[in-house]
């Protein structure tokens, strides 16, 4: 322990605060190797000879009389500080002075969790949407033969999307039936027909899945991806109530805010047909670099189903048996509606080249923990 | 293609909006206007637009103008003003059409004494504004006609002919110098316009070169026709010529346009000097013109229309006047089928002959029970997408504004929950919670990667048209994708990897593919979590303990017992390293390293551990129902015991030896350390030290030390007679 007297050399502000900031770490330094705490008492505050009342003696002495009064603040403050670590249950715990303290700035540790996929939690969110509208999710497979791919929707037999430019196909099909030949599905909506043949209306059916395009990678295209299509099939469905449903939708997946715009499209097993707009979910409407300026982001194809396609599918249902007129085009009318997935988890998180939800990069995953 | 609204307006005066606001109402109709350009004072802006295939009569500025017309309800003024018909020629120019199933109509105008000048007002500053090339004042006017209805045309050097038009198939190996210069060597289904002697250009697709216009032409013959559209396409393809002429025909143009083009073309020539030399001739096959022009006409009937479309914002909702209006603007005509008119016999045996409005066909039993809502409505010969009354619906609710509709939602289904959902995210969330991340790998593999992970005797599916090489098969397992994946992490100095996929493999022949479910792990590097195996060990200990976590979700029928694990294992597996997971001795999986071999020709800098299990055996399970126990309020107490070991005595031979005491207090037995020593002191060679604790725990009592000794010495007995010696 220290017995000298410090000096103190002059009696400005600045000086006074050093001199006590001093003292204060010396009380501190002490307290930490704290073995008995009598002497520590003794050694600082006892009655004569006691740190404090040395120090505060010499210094007070030659003070001038403007500088006793922060003096005395001051000698209060050590005084505090003295009682305090002498008050403190540490100081007395024996255990306290062999172990370090905790640098509690250093990082938490973490469990690495397991992360959802991205691109499976906004499918999963948008089937969820529609789930809560009275939808059921239905499923088909990925290999597919050309009547439900195409034939049956409506696809006219040159149409560009069957050559193997844009479809990805099967080998060994050119000597079979053009009806039976096998593709990897370019879209849900075979599954749209599958249900149909399968199940009279009412229908209500959220269809996500994977599909398959003969298209170049780049940043925003891969021959694997996602969609979400819809099918509603009743007595008296409207296009006011394709309008309702998916303005519901979107407002749904991304905000009460949100506005929706159609535009007439053109689509093989759909009419009218639509191409539907929200209102750019980052700048709401006024413009930005997300959405080129327009205020608007393209977001979904829809549309009134076709008759074609219900005649398409009452024929099949007659091969099976069910010969019940059940999607007679007179009595039934329906709606469909299909987005692509990836573009939407893009937008949402701002991902700018669609092959990272295919690679299993833990550095692109760990950012959704 | 490009559309200037001041050439667009002649057509349609007076349109109440600016060129913005007529962009904005068009784009919303359908007739998408991509960008606008303003092209300086009284010049009105250039449109880009991005027209459907569909819309062919619509990449045309009368095409457009008529659209504008139809939104706005003007009148469109007419192409050509009416003008007294030449008297015909003595001798009419002579056309023989000898291949009639591929032209449906061909007309010729003669026009003699003209003049080869450049193009002056409106075509010459139309054609600056538009950049469009300006050659001669009669090719010029076949180009106007082109970009203003929409319908190609031809002019002909008519003193370059020999005798009158034929418009035949063409001779096998014939050649042809066409306008760009080249000569093409023809087929035999290629159809060609020619003369008595020689082809004088490629139907439908570009004119020939020694009949071109000159600046030396005197007289001029003038074409408009109609062509087939499969034969245009068919020929522009062969021979690589995608012009604006075949681009039209291909989707079908105006059967009904020629005349009009014809004597449009001939009016602009005729502006620098010349004549007409006799009137239009017009060959025209009926055949042709019965499934164009003059197809029969179809039912609308105005409730259908409601009943597709719904509610409209505005309250008066879509009136007959409303459809009538918009029909008739775009060109249909529509005739009542009203039963107020008894002359209406022949509307009605139309409608008899193609009755369908079905909801309306059934109560046609008598003349006086037509609805009053119902028309007979011809169509327009420039729109042959439209064919049924659904179209006709489509286009009162394009003209009408798709957002004028509200917003209305059909009453809602019943949810029924999808056989496997449940299953399938008791799956997701249980990996997830264990530290694995969901994955998506390619649906594809490489023939190698195929050989190597594909199940002996499933069979693979080869592609087509692949994607590349790597790609040239449908995968016939889950395990490439997830090496891959692995091997993508590594690469990039990512070495604690934990990935899962769920997802289809493809297995049978290309006449019949079995897809199924499936699940495989991948797992490198280390553990956060601390085990009771050696680091080299320990992925193969997570992994398996990943495939007893999940499949422990399910209900198994024989238990626990039911899910076991044989040292056999796939190929692409390390022997000694993996195993195969049986549930009630059915393979259902495997786990383990993947071969040493492999991982080198990979060049994987660390161990990969992977896993595939079938999931559609799994998702036929129910889900496990817990059923809790009560938790007991006596104290558990654990024993230790240390023994030595020979390697060949495995844990389940152990595990089963004091289970099978049947200690009813005993609750868990684990092995907490395993020991090994290389140097074979501390335990010796061929031997490994087990640190095993026991717990004990009764329901009903607090365990005195006689019962717990007792156990203990039964377990030491236990593990001694199976040739363990118990450690100091
Ligand atoms: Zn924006």
């Amino acid at each position: 322990m220290n017995d000298t007297i410090p000096q103190l050399r002059a009696y400005d502000e600045a000086t006074l605060e050093a001199a006590f900031a001093t003292l204060i770490e010396e009380v501190r330094s002490e307290t930490s190797l704290l073995q008995d705490p009598e002497s520590f008492r003794l050694h600082w505050l006892g009655r004569k000879q006691g740190r404090l009342k040395l120090i505060s003696e010499a210094w007070l002495k030659s003070a001038p009389p403007e500088a006793r009064k922060p003096l005395g603040i001051q000698f209060n403050r050590l005084k505090q500080e003295i009682e305090a670590a002498l008050e403190a249950p540490a100081a007395a715990d024996s255990a306290a002075h062999t172990e370090q303290g905790i640098d509690i700035t250093l990082p938490g540790t973490q469990r690495a969790p397991g992360i959802a996929h991205p691109l499976l939690k906004t499918m999963e969110q948008i089937v969820q949407v529609f789930h809560n509208l009275g939808y059921s999710t239905n499923l088909g497979p990925q290999v597919e033969s050309d009547f439900y791919n195409f034939e049956a929707l409506n696809f006219p037999p040159n149409h560009p999307a069957r050559d193997t430019q844009d479809t990805l196909v099967i080998a060994n099909q050119q000597n079979r039936p053009s009806r039976d030949r096998l593709l990897m599905r370019t879209h849900t909506s075979p599954v749209q027909i599958r249900t149909m043949v399968a199940q009279a209306p009412p229908i209500r059916i959220v269809i996500p899945g994977k599909v398959h395009r003969n298209d170049a990678a780049d940043a925003t295209h891969s021959p694997i991806f996602h969609q979400v299509e819809g099918l509603c099939v009743d007595t008296n469905i409207t296009f006011s109530d394709l309008k309702g449903t998916l303005d519901h939708a979107m407002k749904a997946l991304f905000g009460s805010d949100v506005k929706t715009r159609f535009f007439p499209s053109f689509f093989p097993f759909t009419e009218p047909s639509a191409d539907v707009q929200i209102s750019c979910i980052f700048c709401g409407g006024k413009g930005c670099r997300k959405c080129k300026h327009s205020g608007w982001i393209e977001l979904l194809g829809c549309g009134m189903v076709d008759p074609a396609v219900f005649a398409a599918v009452t024929k099949e249902r007659r091969k099976l048996g069910l010969d019940d007129d059940a999607y007679d085009p007179n009595r039934i009318t329906g709606f469909a509606f299909g987005m692509g997935v990836e573009r939407i988890a893009m937008i949402q998180h701002g991902i700018s080249d669609i092959g990272h939800f295919f690679s299993g990069d833990m550095r692109f995953l760990e950012q959704f923990a | 293609m490009k559309i200037l609204t001041n050439w667009l307006r002649t057509y349609v005066p007076n349109i109440p909006a600016d060129d913005l606001q007529l962009a904005d109402d068009l784009t919303l109709r359908g007739i998408a206007v991509e960008g606008v350009h303003h092209l300086g004072p009284n010049n009105g802006h250039l449109f880009e637009m991005d027209i459907t295939t569909n819309r062919v009569d619509a990449m045309n500025h009368y095409g457009i103008a008529r659209e504008a017309a139809t939104i706005y309800n003007l009148p469109l003024l007419p192409l050509l003003p009416e003008t007294a018909s030449q008297p015909p020629a003595s001798t009419p120019f002579p056309v023989r059409i000898e291949a009639p199933h591929l032209c449906g109509r061909f007309t010729a105008q003669v026009l003699r004494n003209i003049t080869i000048s450049p193009s002056t007002g409106s075509i010459a500053d139309y054609f600056g504004l538009l950049a469009q090339k300006q050659i001669s004042n009669a090719v010029d006017a076949s180009n106007f006609v082109l970009l203003g209805m929409g319908h190609p045309t031809h002019a002909f050097d008519l003193d370059k002919l020999e005798g009158g038009i034929v418009v035949r198939l063409a001779r096998q190996g014939e050649k042809l110098k066409l306008l760009d210069g080249i000569e093409r060597i023809l087929e035999a289904d290629d159809l060609v316009v020619a003369d008595e002697v020689k082809a004088l250009g490629l139907a439908g697709v570009m004119g020939g070169w020694d009949s071109m216009i000159t600046p030396q032409t005197k007289n001029i013959l003038v074409e408009a026709a109609w062509f087939d559209q499969a034969s245009i396409r068919r020929s522009a393809r062969r021979h690589g010529l995608h012009t604006d002429a075949s681009h039209r025909f291909e989707r079908g143009a105006d059967f009904n346009a020629c005349p009009t083009a014809n004597a449009l073309v001939s009016q602009l020539i005729l502006q620098s000097g010349g004549s007409l030399e006799g009137g239009l001739v017009d060959i025209l096959i009926p055949e042709i013109a019965a499934r164009t022009a003059s197809r029969p006409p179809i039912q609308l009937s105005v409730l259908q229309v409601q009943r597709h479309l719904g509610t409209t914002l505005s309250p008066e909702g879509l009136t007959q006047e409303i459809v009538v209006q918009y029909l008739t603007a775009l060109g249909c005509e529509l005739t009542p089928l009203s039963s107020s008119k008894n002359d209406s016999a022949a509307a009605l045996d139309a409608f008899n002959r193609d009755p369908q409005v079905g909801g309306a066909a059934s109560a046609l039993s008598s003349v006086s029970t037509i609805p009053e809502d119902l028309f007979s409505v011809q169509l327009p010969s420039w729109r042959l997408d439209l064919e049924r009354e659904i179209d006709l619906i489509e286009e009162v609710a394009r003209v009408y504004g798709y957002n004028r509709f509200a917003n209305t939602l059909p009453t809602p289904g019943i949810v029924i929950a999808h056989p496997t959902s449940a299953a399938e995210a008791a799956v997701r969330t249980r990996l997830l919670a264990l530290g694995f991340s969901e994955s998506i790998s390619s649906t594809f593999a490489s023939q190698s990667d195929s050989d190597l992970f594909s199940t002996a005797g499933k069979g693979t599916i080869a592609m087509e048209n692949p994607l590349s090489d790597e790609a040239s098969l449908l995968r016939p397992s889950l395990v490439p994708g997830m090496v891959t994946m692995l091997a993508h992490n590594l690469n990039r100095d990512v070495k604690d990897v934990r990935l899962f996929e769920q997802g289809h493999i493809f297995t049978g022949d290309t006449n019949e593919v079995y897809e199924s479910s499936q699940l495989s792990l991948g797992l490198t590097g280390a553990s956060s979590s601390t085990t009771l195996h050696s680091a080299q060990d320990a992925p193969f200990f997570e992994l398996k303990g990943v495939i007893e976590s999940v499949i422990s979700l399910f209900t198994l029928t024989g238990g626990s017992a039911a899910l076991s694990f044989t040292l056999q294992a796939p190929d692409w597996l390390q022997p000694g390293r993996s195993a195969t997971v049986l549930l009630n001795n059915t393979p259902i999986g495997g786990l383990g390293e993947l071969t040493r071999a492999e991982a080198q020709r990979r060049k994987l800098r660390q161990p990969i551990y992977l896993a595939q299990l079938d999931l559609a055996v799994l998702y036929a399970l129910p889900l496990r129902q817990v059923t809790a126990h009560d938790l007991s309020r006596f104290q558990a107490v654990e024993r230790d015991f240390s023994f030595t070991f020979p390697d060949a005595t495995q844990w389940h031979t152990i595990a089963a030896a004091i289970h099978a005491l049947a200690i009813p207090e005993l609750q868990r037995l684990a092995p907490v350390e395993i020991f090994r020593d290389a140097k074979g002191k501390a335990v010796a060679a061929g031997h490994y030290s087990l640190l095993l604790r026991a717990v004990f725990q009764s329901h009903e009592r607090t365990l005195n030390e006689d019962e717990l000794s007792h156990w203990q010495s039964q377990i030491i007995a236990t593990l001694t007679h199976l040739g363990g010696s118990i450690r100091a």
